[in-house]
């Protein structure tokens, strides 16, 4: 569904502040895979989803999503393949516009827009039932402006946007982070609850290693632009936290300092 | 101080007012929508007039020669959309190179600095000498009315469209627009030609009214515009929710715009001042939003950026 070949990015090239960003980083996903994110400030998680998702362009490497090269697309024309959820609650929502005009963008996701009328009657309805998954209240405030929603309801809002089309890739950037525990938990339940139903191959970067370990059938671990852990399968399900300490000890050759990253 | 020159002056001011109210609904356009205060526009509204004048001088039909305005104009928001958009340039510089480069192409389209046109001998739409003694129907007020709510009814209609909506969120939200394979370029590209585009049929009106179009015409057109969205915005934003409404409550502003300055001519201001004055009212305006949150901690919650972080 997803191959990244040899993927390099170097921010701020010849200046003091050149950052190896994404080093010669490769990484295959099947379909149907959910896999976990995991790593250190800097290791290049979210770098690896804006390359994906086309914010910039790559400098070496070829990105090839469901079959079609998408390296040299731009943001706008890659985003029919891609469902992403951002960490700032504020990015995936437009603030001005309502909760059906926020969703109708999304529903036409990746398609021509015309001067067809930008929401109609039959959406109006179906919006409703989706929005009822979510459990927030959601559908019987459909005219509301986002702006005027919490954190937590703006980052469901957005994950329902995001697989409103079924999306080829799921891109979740740390999406829970800005959300209070209860919260944060309430979304990755709903996130799990869609990824499932839907079968959508899924990427989701968490600094959380409780949750990294919890959902998805892969995890892999990154440092300063590189996957240092791969673990799938079997190993992914008796996986525990301190198992992920020493494997990353093991293979860093350094101990795992960041208490965030450890606690969540 | 007699209080019926006041009350004579207000017809006309009045009229201005809806004029400039079409220019008021193009900044609106860019400025509040599109989330970029465009300066192309103390050039395009001479563009327009310019155009307009020139057609009818040479014998055209005024209604085609108000739509040449208009697509004239348009390109020079594209123009500017293009500066900004295609070659990366911030959108305030953009629009100020629009204009410059403006000065020049509005002197070659009159040949000079001023062309003057005669009611008397061609046919206008509006014009200053109708608004007494005429039927009601030929009087500016009337006419630029009719135009200000057909032109309300049309972006009202585009604005709900898929494209329309596109536009919106791409000034509302640019990384969530391209999120959502919304080409974020073209619709900004597009805001400011529809913004240009109104501006230029502003100035075909106002040229027709004034009887003359002129290269100085369009100076401070941004501050004018600006002034009454803020006026428009102010006065009716607790009447007025509906964005068709609110577009209606900008030309409303425009109007109150001239008013007040024809009291203030009234009450016998140095003229000279007219412009400084219109500016720090403009500035002092735009300066609220960033006081209330300096003092008080909140803009207006429900608008741009509002919301909380946690739940």
């Amino acid at each position: 569904m997803l191959e990244m070949k040899n993927v390099t990015k170097v921010f701020n090239p010849s200046t003091v502040n050149e950052k190896l960003a994404l080093d010669n980083f490769s990484l295959t996903l099947e379909d149907g895979d959910f896999v976990t994110v995991i790593g250190g400030n800097g290791a290049g998680k979210s770098t690896m989803m804006n390359a994906i998702a086309g914010v910039w362009p790559i400098d070496a490497g070829q990105i090839i999503i469901d079959g079609t090269d998408v390296t040299k697309l731009s943001e706008h024309k890659r985003a029919k393949f891609l469902g992403r959820v951002f960490q700032d609650p504020m990015t995936g929502t437009a603030a001005s516009m309502g909760i059906e005009e926020n969703l109708a963008l999304a529903q036409r996701r990746g398609r021509s827009r015309f001067l067809k009328s930008g929401i109609t009657r039959k959406e109006r309805e179906e919006y409703r039932q989706k929005l009822q998954i979510l459990g927030l209240g959601l559908e019987d405030r459909l005219t509301t402006k986002v702006g005027l929603l919490s954190g937590g309801q703006r980052q469901a809002l957005t994950l329902l946007m995001a697989t409103l089309q079924k999306p080829k890739l799921l891109l979740l950037d740390e999406h829970t982070a800005a959300l209070d525990p209860k919260t944060a938990a309430k979304v990755l339940e709903t996130t799990e609850y869609i990824v499932t139903r839907d079968m959508l191959t899924t990427l989701m970067i968490t600094h959380n290693m409780k949750d990294a370990i919890a959902h998805g059938n892969r995890l892999i671990m990154l440092m300063d632009g590189k996957i240092i852990l791969d673990i799938r399968g079997e190993e992914k399900k008796k996986l525990t936290v301190e198992d992920l300490l020493h494997k990353f000890e093991a293979a860093s050759g350094e101990e795992f300092a960041n208490d965030k990253v450890i606690l969540g | 101080m007699n209080i019926l020159n006041l009350l004579n002056a207000l017809p006309g001011a009045v009229s201005q007012g809806l004029i400039w109210g079409i220019t008021a609904i193009g900044i609106y356009i860019t400025y509040r929508i599109l989330d970029i205060a465009d300066l192309t526009v103390d050039g395009s509204l001479c563009t327009g007039g310019a155009v307009c004048i020139m057609m009818v001088l040479s014998g055209q039909n005024i209604y085609i020669s108000m739509f040449a305005a208009t697509l004239a104009g348009m390109a020079t928001g594209f123009i500017t959309g293009v500066f900004h958009t295609f070659m990366g340039i911030p959108p305030i510089l953009a629009g100020i190179l629009s204009q410059l480069s403006l000065y020049s192409i509005n002197l070659k389209i009159m040949g000079k600095a001023n062309q003057a046109i005669n009611v008397d001998k061609y046919h206008l739409l509006v014009s200053l000498r109708y608004i007494k003694g005429v039927p009601f129907y030929q009087n500016p007020i009337f006419i630029v009315t009719i135009c200000i709510i057909l032109l309300v009814a049309l972006l009202y209609w585009f604005f709900g469209t898929e494209l329309g909506c596109a536009l919106r969120a791409t000034g509302c939200n640019s990384n969530m627009a391209r999120a959502q394979g919304i080409n974020t370029n073209f619709s900004k590209v597009l805001g400011l030609m529809i913004s240009n585009g109104l501006v230029g049929l502003s100035g075909a009106l106002l040229s027709q009214y004034q009887g003359f179009a002129d290269i100085n015409m369009g100076r401070g057109a941004i501050v004018i515009g600006l002034a009454a969205v803020i006026i428009g915005e102010a006065a009716f934003k607790r009447i007025f929710h509906n964005f068709g409404f609110k577009l209606i409550g900008v030309a409303l502003g425009s109007i109150l715009y001239y008013l007040v300055l024809q009291v203030v001519i009234w009450l016998g201001i140095d003229t000279d001042l007219l412009k400084l004055l219109s500016a720090l009212v403009v500035a002092f305006f735009l300066g609220i939003p960033y006081w209330k949150k300096k003092l008080f901690g909140t803009a207006n919650p429900a608008l741009k950026k509002g919301g909380t972080i946690n739940a």
